[in-house]
């Protein structure tokens, strides 16, 4: 094993714990007494260029390697999905401009590329102990970024809250992995499926399945392990809460479908509807039907819009939990597809949020009333990036609801089995168009209070959220573009 | 050229965006240009094509070959009769909303976003790119409403949207299926409605995923007992709004209904027929009756919709060339004369006494002070009667007609209809125009009435020789429409033939 060659292979990760080091050295020692605004625009510069100069390593390179027995596996569909982490770590860069949450920015940024560097070693993982390492190095970050407003308490409240159920996960997925080791005797994912194939599905075996989609239902926020979500997208700094609504999804998702498909390759069962086999699809199944309905129904009484969007982040949840059940090719590509296009909307609609709320003191649905004379670049951006996750054609959200749910029901064709899920996934997409709505209805048909100023938005904020707008209407009329890498 | 039809809609909006907020008078004359742009295209590209019976593709490329979706555009004679249609309607509805001065600008753009949608689920020959269209529309329509409405428009403009909303995921739970199903039995995914409407897709299968599709869009078309956001939200809607709605809004779900339900499921009619027939009676029935009886001149008028409409669905559910041409050409007549009716109760009149309750209007003399309103109104009202020499009459003469031959005790009933729409439309132009003996009104000396515009003629004698052409010279549509009724996509449907 030669080292340059690990680092040859682990080349983006490697420029960006380097960036890491440099953006914590370049606030700390040289801009030490500079203004806060000043040393930010510093930081986010230095973490921007060494996000770009990762993503061309990992654009440059070809082929397939794997690296210590699934330690780190790189393929170009790894490589793409870090490229497309980098680009969601940059725009979360440029939606915080705006958040003058802290003085800390050194450590904001250097938290933000970490824990993008851990969803960029969970992608690579297929190993069950890289896997482990890697998550808990992003959700360790995610945990202090929530905290990160610390003249908020309820910031505060939602990360312990965060921390403790992030905590627990962690331990149960632990647990599951232990029991695989101890079945198979292995740690990487194929090696675990070769051992177990032909066992049956041994009653250890069931548990290790159910605590695993335990740890990866909190991860993901999928019901009934999703009591974090709410509280923590609310109380966190809107920029934080964004990140962990796009970047840790992304990941999240290839790797629990990669876990799944890979590891439990043996013991997929089946949630055909009258033609059930117990294994790990029908426990997805129930979680994903959970979370839709949940999601969408509690969405409808929200008042506060970080609130709405966590509850609508469930609901999404459930759908994309359908592509991973669908356990195909063609759905793990429209599944990448919705996770993907879902994490550049949910960061265009929080850098929306994050707006509002620095202009007008809160998140609440009233504070939105005649938006769009107050903002109207802002109101346009809102409304694409909501109708996007309404799943209105013919942006991004509808295209991704359409390949998941196509695919999903062509797992059967011959009888359909699966298409009860879908019903159940349309009808709740029906309800969740009324909440979306809801808030739009506020931005565009309700008036702004009596000499309510127009609200200035920040250009750098400004031209973010219309490169993502733009992005969602492109991807939508040409899902190509995006679908060609996955 | 009909390409353009969307495209130049589209633009429109793009340019009234850029405006400024106060340009108010150049945001209508934008619109109005794009408008007639758009209408001058669809004639033109309507007259230019040789033969309206088939399917002629204008653009067709690939737009997600993974599933088989292409932007696919293609006209035959029905899309033509209809595009026309949806050119006329945008002309007149933005003469009837001239006076529209709170944020003009964004009032047009929202129109000509439905306006383009509009255009382009008629032209639309591959399943998801219609689909979108289709859902396109939903937005605009929501904020038309609930922005420049009148009465409960939050209300109506959200009753709208939800209902729309599940129809159309009706729909879509159909499409996944339905291209499921086509997948696994010709070898590759295809979302082509010509290539779908030869997918012998099986009996079972259809006799659920037919109903399922066909409500999805009959939500739409008004279709009794799915009826109920019609009513409140043509009242809610400001008169271009309901004009559009009535317009042409209603003929994308009738529409649906006959170009992707009926087309693609053919056994599934059949099985269902029946079904059909009765919803669509008891609407024409129940909508009259209702309209008979109600305070409100504009729910008038909203009832008289879902009633026309159900002739349109019972036309659909003959199943036969005679009744199918009297559908497609009572979408166009319904078209015509229901945007008529609301531009005199929305703009004429509503615009001017702020009132709509017959009590009220019984007292304000409208038809000496408003002659050309009374005038207009008597018109659109004789030729929303069904008589002869106004499109309204062949339309449903062929209707009644179709439906005699396969069930001619339903047919008796909606004759009923019909004279209870000689009665409603009687009862509301006598209160509001002609009742006489009444008190003199007392505000309406205070504040003369301002007389009707030029745009308000204009529009209303567009529309009313649009009406009074396609009366007297049903051949001109006809045309386009029984050779397309005769060609390959419309065989199975019509001669039972297939499985």
């Amino acid at each position: 094993m030669n080292y340059l060659e690990v680092l040859r292979i682990a080349a983006p990760e490697a420029v960006l714990a380097v960036t890491v080091l440099m953006v914590l050295t370049v606030d700390l020692v040289v801009l030490r007494g500079a203004s806060v605004a000043w040393r930010f625009g510093v930081g986010a510069l230095v973490s921007i260029i060494g996000c770009l100069m990762a993503m061309v390593f990992a654009f440059l390179r070809y082929g397939n390697t794997d690296l210590l027995g699934a330690m780190l596996v790189v393929d170009p569909r790894t490589d793409f999905l870090k490229a497309v982490l980098l680009a969601l770590a940059i725009f979360t860069v440029l939606i915080s401009e705006s958040g003058k949450f802290t003085e800390h920015v050194g450590e904001y940024l250097s938290l933000i590329l970490l824990g993008t560097l851990g969803l960029m070693f969970l992608v690579s993982a297929e190993d069950i102990l890289m896997i482990f390492i890697a998550l808990e190095l992003a959700s360790l970050s995610l945990y202090i970024l929530t905290a990160f407003n610390k003249r908020n308490a309820r910031s505060s409240e939602a990360a312990l809250k965060y921390f403790l159920f992030g905590g627990m996960s962690a331990a149960f997925l632990l647990f599951g992995f232990s029991l695989l080791y101890g079945l198979s005797g292995s740690t990487s994912l194929s090696q675990i499926a070769a051992n177990l194939a032909g066992k049956g599905l041994d009653p250890l075996l069931y548990v290790a399945i159910v605590t695993t989609v335990i740890g990866f239902g909190f991860k993901v926020a999928a019901v009934p392990f999703h009591l974090w979500a709410p509280d923590a997208y609310e109380g966190a700094p809107t920029p934080s809460a964004a990140f962990i609504a796009s970047g840790s999804k992304v990941a999240s998702f290839y790797i629990l479908a990669k876990i799944l498909a890979l590891g439990f390759a043996g013991s997929a069962g089946s949630a055909v509807w009258h033609g059930y086999v117990s294994g790990w699809t029908p426990v997805i199944a129930v979680v994903a039907a959970l979370s839709m309905v949940l999601g969408n129904l509690t969405a409808i009484v929200q008042t506060s819009v970080k609130r709405l969007l966590a509850y609508s982040a469930i609901a999404h949840a459930g759908y994309m939990l359908l592509g991973v059940l669908a356990n195909t090719p063609s759905s793990l590509s429209a599944l990448l597809f919705y996770v993907i296009t879902y994490a550049l909307t949910v960061l265009g609609a929080f850098g929306v949020v994050a707006v509002v709320e620095e202009a007008t003191g809160s998140d609440a649905l009233a504070n939105f009333a005649g938006l769009s004379r107050r903002a109207p670049g802002l109101s346009l951006c809102l409304l694409i990036f909501l109708l996007s996750l309404g799943g209105i054609p013919p942006l991004a959200g509808f295209i991704g609801k359409f390949l998941v749910f196509s695919a999903t029901v062509g797992v059967d064709a011959d009888h359909l089995g699966l298409l009860w899920l879908v019903i159940l996934a349309i009808v709740m997409s029906a309800v969740s168009f009324y909440y979306y709505l809801q808030v739009l209805k506020q931005a565009y048909v309700r008036d702004a209070a009596e000499g309510a100023p127009a609200i200035k938005v920040p250009p750098v904020m400004l031209l973010t959220l219309m490169l993502l707008a733009a992005l969602v209407i492109l991807l939508g009329c040409a899902p190509g573009l995006l679908l060609r890498y996955l | 050229m009909l390409a353009w039809t969307i495209y130049i809609s589209f633009i429109g909006v793009l340019v009234l965006m850029l405006l400024p907020r106060e340009a108010a008078r150049a945001a209508r004359i934008i619109a109005l240009l794009t408008a007639v742009a758009g209408c001058g295209a669809a004639f033109a590209g309507a007259l230019h094509q040789s033969n309206p019976g088939e399917v002629t593709t204008i653009v067709k490329v690939a737009w997600i070959p993974s599933i088989g979706a292409s932007y696919y555009l293609a006209a035959d004679g029905i899309s033509l009769v209809l595009v026309v249609l949806t050119g006329l309607a945008a002309i007149a509805g933005i003469l009837f909303s001239w006076n529209i001065e709170k944020r003009t600008k964004e009032f047009f753009a929202f129109y000509l976003a439905l306006i383009g949608a509009v255009y382009g689920v008629f032209l639309s020959f591959d399943v998801l790119l219609l689909f979108v269209f289709y859902e396109l529309t939903i937005i605009p329509k929501y904020f038309l409403i609930a922005r420049w409405g009148s009465t409960r428009k939050e209300y109506g403009a959200m009753k709208l949207a939800i209902y729309s909303f599940v129809g159309s995921h009706l729909v879509l739970i159909g499409l996944i299926a339905a291209w499921v199903v086509a997948r696994a039995q010709i070898g590759h995914a295809t979302l082509d409605l010509v290539e779908l409407s030869q997918v012998s897709f099986p009996l079972g299968f259809q006799h659920w995923v037919f109903p399922l599709v066909f409500i999805g869009f009959a939500i739409l078309a008004g279709m009794w007992p799915f009826h109920t956001w019609a009513p409140t939200g043509h009242v809610a809607a400001p008169t271009a709004g309901s004009m559009l709605l009535a317009g042409v809004v209603m003929k994308l779900g009738a529409y649906g209904c006959l170009r992707v339900a009926m087309v693609l499921f053919p056994e599934g009619v059949r099985m269902w027929q029946g079904e059909i027939a009765a919803l669509a009676v008891i609407g024409i029935i129940y909508g009259a009756g209702v309209a008979l009886v109600q305070k409100d001149f504009k729910f008038v008028i909203g009832y008289s919709s879902v009633s026309h409409m159900g002739f349109v669905l019972l036309g659909l559910a003959t199943l036969n060339t005679i009744g199918l041409s009297g559908a497609v050409l009572q979408m166009f007549s319904h078209g015509i004369i229901a945007g008529l009716l609301f531009a005199v109760v929305g703009r004429m009149v509503y615009d001017r006494t702020h009132t709509r309750d017959f009590d009220d209007l019984q007292t304000m003399q409208l038809g000496r002070l408003l002659p050309f309103a009374g005038v207009t109104f008597v018109l659109a009202g004789v030729a929303s009667m069904g008589l002869p020499g106004f499109s309204g009459f062949v339309a449903e003469l062929q209707v009644l007609m179709g439906a005699w031959k396969v069930f001619p005790k339903t047919t008796l009933l909606a004759g009923v209809g019909i004279v209870v729409g000689v009665a409603y439309t009687l009862r509301a132009m006598q209160k509001a125009f002609y009742s006489d003996g009444a008190v003199p009104a007392k505000s309406s000396h205070d504040h003369p009435l301002e007389p009707i515009s030029v745009p308000e003629r204009i529009g209303a004698m567009m529309l009313i020789a649009a009406s009074l052409v396609i009366g007297l010279f049903p051949g001109l549509l006809l045309d386009w429409i029984q050779p397309c009724l005769n060609s390959p996509l419309f065989e199975r449907l019509l001669k039972g033939g297939g499985l």
